[in-house]
């Protein structure tokens, strides 16, 4: 088990004016569209309990409306929770005194936005300064270590240039400058590729993972986006309705759906991008000749064994035959499951 | 059938009663602070006075490269520098240069108290919404109510002179600076402001680091549309006694004097359009940073 760095603990939001009110009705099973109709109460976080490790990119997945913006804001509480804790490094944000709160802001978590968020009226250094300006870092420090930030983002050359000058994808990397330069464990990111265009989204995941491969902070990240998700998240949490209906590793999610919710949303990725020969082998082992890491995706395995014109290979871990894979387990595994009885699952 | 024909009216003698009581009791009241008030706003006349000679004290050509530094300041365009001074050269040459520098005295330190007063209200307004509820129908009285009625508790208080006259000015003029500077804040982008409180700023570096900076296209429109308000009051600000153009207007309209009334008109037209111009291009060169255009 690894270390536990942010613990959510029965966190409900209930907006409205009587939201205290209303949780007990929804734990007596109230549904987000009863509560809207008889009372008037708009279910935001249905009793959300998450264990999110340290050092590790945890995503939080949902569609538009479940709530996982709402989640992610009540983890620096820009937004107050209705009930529940939210601990971080076992202390519970949720009973910070404003000061606290600002100190815990400033120091141990930062966060990257949607919509960038920049400060139109300043240049990209002192965007990317900002953090470090509120905490009253000396200049020559916070000039030094932005700097070293803006180097290490891509963005050398346009310190003084104004956001607006700036392409979106170039904006974001000020917003992850920005968010990076404070030094903060936890890095927030709300949504913060989904306005980006498919192809500067694919090269920002690819800069986050570069970065965390050797920042190693705790990210959490929302998107509604499967393949961003899969892609970057060692974990997935998968929102509905306010409510978590599953979470688990890119691989159990995709090999082991909840629910036709969570089935409906892997039904179209590319599969053999995901599942590595790990989660598709037999016991046993090949006489091929042919072996793979545990971790290989079958979408880098199957051309290799092609090529070999061989139909099983071993799977090893740190060297040792722990199970070998068939091109038969492979095709199964990348197979579309097929979905229960053909109804069609509807949201709102 | 008595109602329809006449309306149920309160009656002469109460009517007359109820008006004596009001003014009998402010007459009181201003007959009791009167003093006290016009003590209070000693400085502010003494300011006044002081500035109004200095701007006169200080030689013309002097005061004309004051005026043309400042446009350039403001504007920095060549073409409001030279339309500023061939103005103040015009206004000296038909004989309206003193007339001239006393309307400017006012106008600047009403705009100033306009300024000092103004931002701090709308602020606390865009702070909170029964703030503005109770704040927007007093600026809706203010600048809606005719300017004669506040003149007459006003005049009973201090008298005649230039400090009823510039609170006259700034009654009718800060409307707008509050309105805007309230506007601009509230229309600053909510993700921004959520960025700022996500990095743990507090309310006042909130305040000075975001919300006024973003606002403040806005409130240089209001600062625009004050100082525009308080050269429309200066000739009625002339009726109780602030010196400057509207005293000459004043005496044009009671005498049929049509090219006095003219020049002097003119010659506040001529103001109005240069303090528009360059307090204009100021509140757009706050605004550059939006314009687009790569590697600019």
């Amino acid at each position: 088990m690894p270390d536990i760095k942010v613990s959510i603990k029965n966190l409900y939001k209930i907006f409205g004016p009587k939201g205290e009110s209303m949780v007990q009705k929804v734990e007596d099973g109230a549904t987000k569209i009863s509560l809207q109709a008889d009372h008037k109460h708009v279910l935001g976080l249905n009793n959300v309990n998450i264990d999110i490790p340290a050092r590790r990119i945890q995503v939080i997945m949902g569609l538009s409306g479940s709530g996982k913006s709402t989640l992610i804001r009540h983890l620096n509480r820009l937004i107050e929770p209705t009930a529940g804790q939210v601990l971080v490094d076992g202390e519970d944000v949720l009973a910070m005194s404003d000061s606290e709160l600002r100190d815990f802001r400033r120091n141990k978590m930062s966060m990257v936005f949607q919509k960038f968020a920049l400060l139109p009226h300043r240049t990209v250094i002192d965007n990317v300064s900002y953090g470090l300006k509120i905490k009253g870092t000396d200049k020559a420090e916070m000039r030094e270590r932005s700097q070293k930030w803006i180097d290490r983002v891509g963005l050398s050359g346009f310190e003084e240039n104004y956001p607006a000058q700036l392409s979106g994808g170039m904006q974001q990397r000020v917003g992850l400058a920005r968010a990076l330069a404070t030094d903060a464990e936890i890095l927030l990111m709300d949504e913060a590729f989904s306005a980006l265009d498919p192809l500067i989204r694919k090269d920002m995941q690819a800069i986050l993972l570069d970065l965390q491969e050797e920042l190693h902070k705790t990210i959490i990240f929302i998107t509604h986006d499967l393949d961003e998700a899969l892609n970057i998240g060692d974990n997935i949490v998968i929102l509905r309705d306010g409510a978590v209906i599953q979470q688990g590793s890119p691989q159990e999610i995709v090999l082991d759906p909840a629910d036709d919710y969570v089935r409906d949303f892997i039904k179209d990725i590319n599969r053999a991008r995901v599942l590595d020969v790990r989660s598709v082998m037999e016991a046993g082992s090949s006489d091929s000749g042919l072996s793979f890491a545990s971790d290989t995706i079958l979408e880098s395995a199957m051309p290799d064994m092609s090529k070999a014109d061989v139909s099983s290979a071993n799977v090893t871990q740190d060297g040792e035959v722990i199970g070998m894979v068939t091109l038969a387990d492979m095709i199964g595994g990348i197979a579309r499951p097929e979905s229960h009885d053909g109804d069609q699952v509807t949201y709102r | 059938m008595e109602l329809f024909d006449e309306f149920p009216s309160m009656g002469r003698t109460g009517l007359r009663d109820l008006k004596k009581g009001i003014d009998f009791a402010f007459r009181d009241f201003s007959r009791e602070n009167g003093e006290a008030i016009e003590n209070f706003f000693d400085p502010l006349m003494h300011f006044m006075v002081w500035f109004e000679k200095l701007l006169l004290a200080t030689p013309w050509p002097i005061m004309i490269l004051v005026f043309a530094a400042l446009a350039w300041l403001g504007a920095r365009s060549i073409w409001v520098v030279i339309g500023t001074v061939a103005s103040f050269l015009t206004i000296g040459w038909f004989g309206m240069w003193e007339d001239t520098m006393a309307t400017v005295a006012i106008i600047s330190v009403a705009t100033a108290l306009c300024i000092g007063l103004g931002i701090p209200l709308g602020i606390l307004m865009s702070r909170s919404n029964r703030m503005q509820a109770v704040v927007t129908p007093v600026l809706d009285i203010m600048q809606t109510i005719p300017s004669f009625v506040y003149l007459i508790p006003v005049v009973m208080l201090l008298g005649i002179g230039k400090v009823p006259g510039l609170i006259a000015v700034c009654i009718y003029a800060v409307p707008p600076i509050v309105r805007l500077t309230n506007l601009g804040i509230r229309l600053v982008d909510k993700e921004v402001l959520e960025a700022a409180e996500a990095f743990g700023s507090s309310y006042r570096q909130k305040l000075f680091e975001v919300q006024i900076p973003l606002a403040l296209p806005n409130i240089f429109a209001g600062v625009n549309q004050t100082i525009m308000m308080a050269l429309a009051m200066v000739v009625i600000a002339s009726m109780i006694g602030v010196k400057g153009l509207g005293v000459p207007v004043l005496r044009a309209v009671s005498n049929q004097y049509l090219a006095l009334g003219l020049m002097n008109g003119l010659a506040i037209v001529a103001l109005a359009v240069i303090f528009d111009r360059v307090s204009q291009e100021y509140g757009k060169r706050l605004q550059k940073h939006r314009q687009g255009g790569h590697g600019a």
